[in-house]
């Protein structure tokens, strides 16, 4: 599409927005025109520039599956300039969104194995999209196990879905808090996410390990897996950086010799250790 | 295509800049500012200074503007309307005066833009400039363009390559198509080659450094003292960055003037404390050593490992603007194994 | 200037400093730079003469440079004095640095205190030029149209790389107006709004506080007379609210409200 201006967002109506944690909203968006509607098409793993016009623009996942259509949704907590701003659109406000940007979570390469879903707090959202996406394709693979956790009971996000799959036989699913995040009523694990994960104890034979969280998170829970038995291949984790364009012209969220947003954000953990430390 | 050699005599070129203003371009030039000469408009062939080795700005806002309007909107509770700036028109741009140095940085600066997803306000914007670019008979202590693959009568980048000669009057060579039309449209001004060639009537550049042994010594330097050491009297503004004819980092900013406004591109710096600030209040580059070491390995490592071409012309603008001193040639000389000093 | 090469290697020798901030050779003949010399074979890089222009008290607020230690600071009276209004803004302490001050004559003097600076500095008072005094006339006395079509023209070559903020000593503050975004006072784009709008904001936040040092001249990489702002503001303030020190009284013109102040909203 070389005659495309690339800066120019799509117009995005606000279907639905949810309320997921202090802070933190999911909105159901979908296209104003029919054709780019129709012509629209992402995978796993890759975001986009949401933005209110006349604002500025912001980086989130998107957080749905490729595999449902007529729709895109993003989670995002209210930080900065521009996420106060979306923290105070309404359902049928008009938003801008640039994408799909970035490359994707190898999921085609992964039929036939077992994969376990490993995540922290805020981080959950990049991961629905390659959840739900493997889900929906649950014949694909053998065994799933999502470990998820987050500060305190009223931080975990998505609560609806974290209920769906802990009924749905086809799922292992492990949920902590943090210590002194329970509630008299949580029946969930209590721990750090990382020392939760020793304990469940998930195989590693043929499995694809995907984790996104905190730095701190990543930092403990990378030593785990590789005690469980994993190897750095079949590691991968979703990286942030600080980014503006989306699309590696803008030089901002390069580590080293990468731009996040082009050559990432999706990263092995072999591809991971070849990076300096700049993220 | 190939280039094609002529010659302007000296007299002819004051007609020269009549006849391009006469058909509607606006020029570019070197003008005196005090003991700077600075790039921008002239409108009239007297406003032009011959005496300088580089501007003090590059030529890079003709096709990289400070701020670029990406669309402007106009919105209402319902509906949110958009006006591409793609569709403008852009102004025919005559570049009167780039050195070589300024003309070999448009290759990086168009690979960044048009690769992978073109921009094509950049390349709307840059179609309409010709680069008529003047070759140097001398150059300072600031200059490098030798170690970086360019020379005082490059022609890369160039439509047009003008160098004097011992008479005074200027072999003019010309490089494409969009200046051969400016030679066509100004025929009576262009004669035969001359005899003579360029070479003697160029400045000596000595060579500082070898670039790609520097690229082969940069690939396991990024822990080390030396980036920090270097930088310690770095003030962190943006100067090195702006005055540079290559550096292209961008920020977009939107402005609002109650429910219309524009989405700006507008000039960056990866100098700047928060330029990789995370919302969160987490910095990857917190400190200016590891700033300075990201503008030396994008320029020297990573651009040329992806390009071959490294992300600098040696140009010297960024060490004589620096208020604080601070010279690229010091790293770079310092990589080489070779202490560097004024 | 061996009498700053032998001082400063007596207060490296001693361990009485971590580092001396002070002049070096620069990249070409007629160019000084800053050094810092935490190792005593180096103090033979010293130097001091008319190149030396940089106004060094920058450095002293600067987080990695105070991560060295305890610094000696060779001052210039532009240092002298941007060092005493950073001390009346609580910026430094008088213990925490080594202040080796030299007069115009280009001797050397060891200041104890700050009081022994603001004595010093009583005799060597901030006076603006009569080239500029003349320059600032001129435009003060044109009609506002044509002064307002005058700086945006001026300041048509800025591309607000900020060499100005970042030079000036005073210009100290963590997190700078232009970087605050919530909301976005100051346009971040350079366009002449843009560029009108932080150089006025600049000069305003310096009123009472700029020691006419041109450092932030000297720093602008376009030769942008940005200065000429800054001295205005200080003839302003001389004439309004008495002249200008620096002194160690804390006494901010735009900070500070007297009861005789002539405006009487903030009563």
């Amino acid at each position: 599409m070389d005659n495309k201006n690339i800066y120019i967002p799509y117009l995005m109506r606000i279907e639905k927005i949810t309320l997921e944690a202090p802070g933190v909203k999911t909105f159901r968006l979908k296209f104003e025109n029919e054709q780019e509607a129709e012509a629209f098409s992402f995978k796993a793993g890759q975001f986009g520039e949401y933005s209110i016009v006349g604002v500025g623009e912001s980086t989130f996942c998107i957080a749905s599956s490729p595999t449902r259509k007529g729709y895109i949704e993003c989670t995002f907590r209210q930080a900065g300039k521009v996420t106060s701003a979306l923290s105070l659109a309404e359902e049928g406000d008009v938003i801008g969104f640039r994408g799909p940007y970035g490359n994707t979570f190898p999921i085609d390469e992964w039929k036939g194995k077992s994969l376990l879903f490993i995540a922290g707090g805020i981080a959950l959202p990049p991961m629905r999209c390659v959840i739900w996406n493997a889900l929906d394709l649950r014949e694909n693979f053998k065994d799933i196990t999502i470990v998820y956790g987050a500060k305190s009971v009223d931080d975990l996000v998505y609560k609806h879905e974290l209920e769906e799959w802990g009924k749905r036989p086809d799922i292992r699913l492990v949920t902590t808090v943090d210590p002194g995040g329970e509630t008299p009523e949580w029946k969930g694990e209590v721990g750090f996410v990382p020392s939760v994960l020793e304990k469940a104890a998930p195989s590693s034979q043929n499995t694809i390990a995907i984790v996104c969280g905190p730095p701190i998170m990543i930092k403990f829970t990378f030593p785990v897996l590789e005690k469980l038995g994993f190897t750095e291949e079949n590691i991968y984790t979703t990286l942030e950086n600080r980014m503006k364009c989306g699309f590696g012209k803008c030089g901002r969220c390069n580590v080293g010799e990468v731009y996040v947003c082009k050559d990432g954000p999706v990263f092995s953990y072999d591809q991971l250790k070849l990076l300096p430390a700049e993220y | 295509m190939q280039t094609e050699n002529y010659l302007i005599r000296k007299s002819s070129l004051e007609k020269l800049f009549t006849n391009l203003i006469g058909n509607g371009k606006t020029i570019y030039a070197p003008k005196a500012k005090g003991d700077l000469a600075l790039f921008a408009k002239v409108d009239a062939f007297e406003e032009i200074t011959e005496d300088y080795i580089v501007t003090a700005n590059s030529a890079k806002s003709l096709v990289f503007p400070r701020a670029e309007k990406l669309f402007s909107y106009k919105k209402s509770k319902e509906n949110t309307e958009i006006n591409d700036a793609a569709s403008d028109t852009f102004p025919d741009v005559v570049l009167w005066g780039t050195r070589p140095c300024d003309a070999a940085a448009f290759i990086p600066l168009n690979n960044n833009f048009n690769e992978d997803t073109p921009d094509i306000i950049f390349s709307k914007r840059s179609q309409k400039v010709l680069v008529m670019s003047f070759s140097c008979s001398r150059c300072n202590e600031y200059c490098f363009c030798t170690s970086v693959n360019g020379g005082p009568g490059n022609t890369t980048g160039s439509d047009i390559l003008l160098t004097k000669l011992s008479e005074g009057d200027y072999l003019a060579e010309v490089m494409t198509e969009k200046g051969q039309l400016l030679v066509k449209e100004n025929s009576d001004l262009f004669e035969g080659a001359p005899e003579e060639g360029k070479e003697r009537n160029l400045a000596q550049v000595t060579t500082r450094f070898n670039q790609e042994e520097i690229q082969a010594k940069l690939q396991n330097l990024f822990e080390n003292p030396l980036w920090d050491e270097q930088s310690r009297a770095c003030l962190g503004c943006g100067a090195c960055t702006y005055v540079c004819p290559v550096c292209s980092c961008f920020d977009i900013q939107d402005e609002a003037h109650g429910n219309k406004g524009t989405r700006l591109r507008c000039w960056d710096s990866c100098g700047f404390g928060l330029f990789t600030l995370h919302t969160s209040g987490h910095n990857p580059r917190d400190k200016q050593g590891g700033r300075w070491r990201q503008r030396i390995l994008h320029k020297f490592l990573y651009l040329p490992n992806k390009s071959k071409i490294a992300g600098c012309v040696g140009c010297g603008r960024c060490g004589k603007s620096c208020p604080a001193d601070i010279n690229i040639l010091d790293t770079l000389t310092a990589l080489q194994g070779e202490p560097h000093h004024g | 200037m061996m009498d700053l090469i032998k001082r400063a290697t007596e207060l490296l020798e001693s361990d009485a400093v971590k580092v001396v901030i002070g002049y070096g050779k620069g990249s070409s003949t007629d160019r000084t730079r800053a050094i810092f010399v935490t190792q005593v074979a180096d103090c033979e890089n010293l130097v001091f003469n008319s190149q030396c222009i940089h106004n060094l008290a920058v450095y002293l607020t600067k987080a990695e440079i105070k991560k060295l230690g305890k610094p000696a600071i060779v001052a210039p009276v532009p240092v002298l004095r941007s060092i005493l209004q950073l001390a009346a803004e609580n910026q430094l302490t008088e213990n925490d640095l080594v202040i080796l001050g030299v007069t115009p004559e280009s001797q050397l003097i060891e200041f104890e205190s700050f009081a022994g600076i603001e004595t010093f500095l009583d005799t060597h008072r901030i006076k603006i030029d009569q080239k500029y005094q003349e320059t600032i006339e001129k435009i003060r006395s044109m009609p506002v149209a044509e002064r307002f079509a005058w700086w945006v023209k001026e300041l048509e070559p800025c591309f607000k790389c900020y060499a100005c903020r970042s030079a000036c000593p005073l210009c100290y503050c963590t997190r700078c107006t232009v970087e605050n975004n919530q909301p976005q006072w100051i346009s971040v784009a350079s366009h002449p709004l843009g560029n009108l709008e932080w150089h006025v904001m600049r000069a305003m936040h310096l009123a009472g506080r700029c020691t006419d040092c041109e450092a932030c001249y000297n720093a602008c990489p376009m030769g942008i007379p940005i200065h000429l702002l800054t001295k205005s503001m200080l003839q302003d303030v001389n004439e309004n609210f008495g002249t200008y020190g620096p002194t160690l009284k804390k006494d901010n013109t735009l900070s500070s409200f007297k009861p005789d102040d002539k405006e009487s909203f903030i009563r």
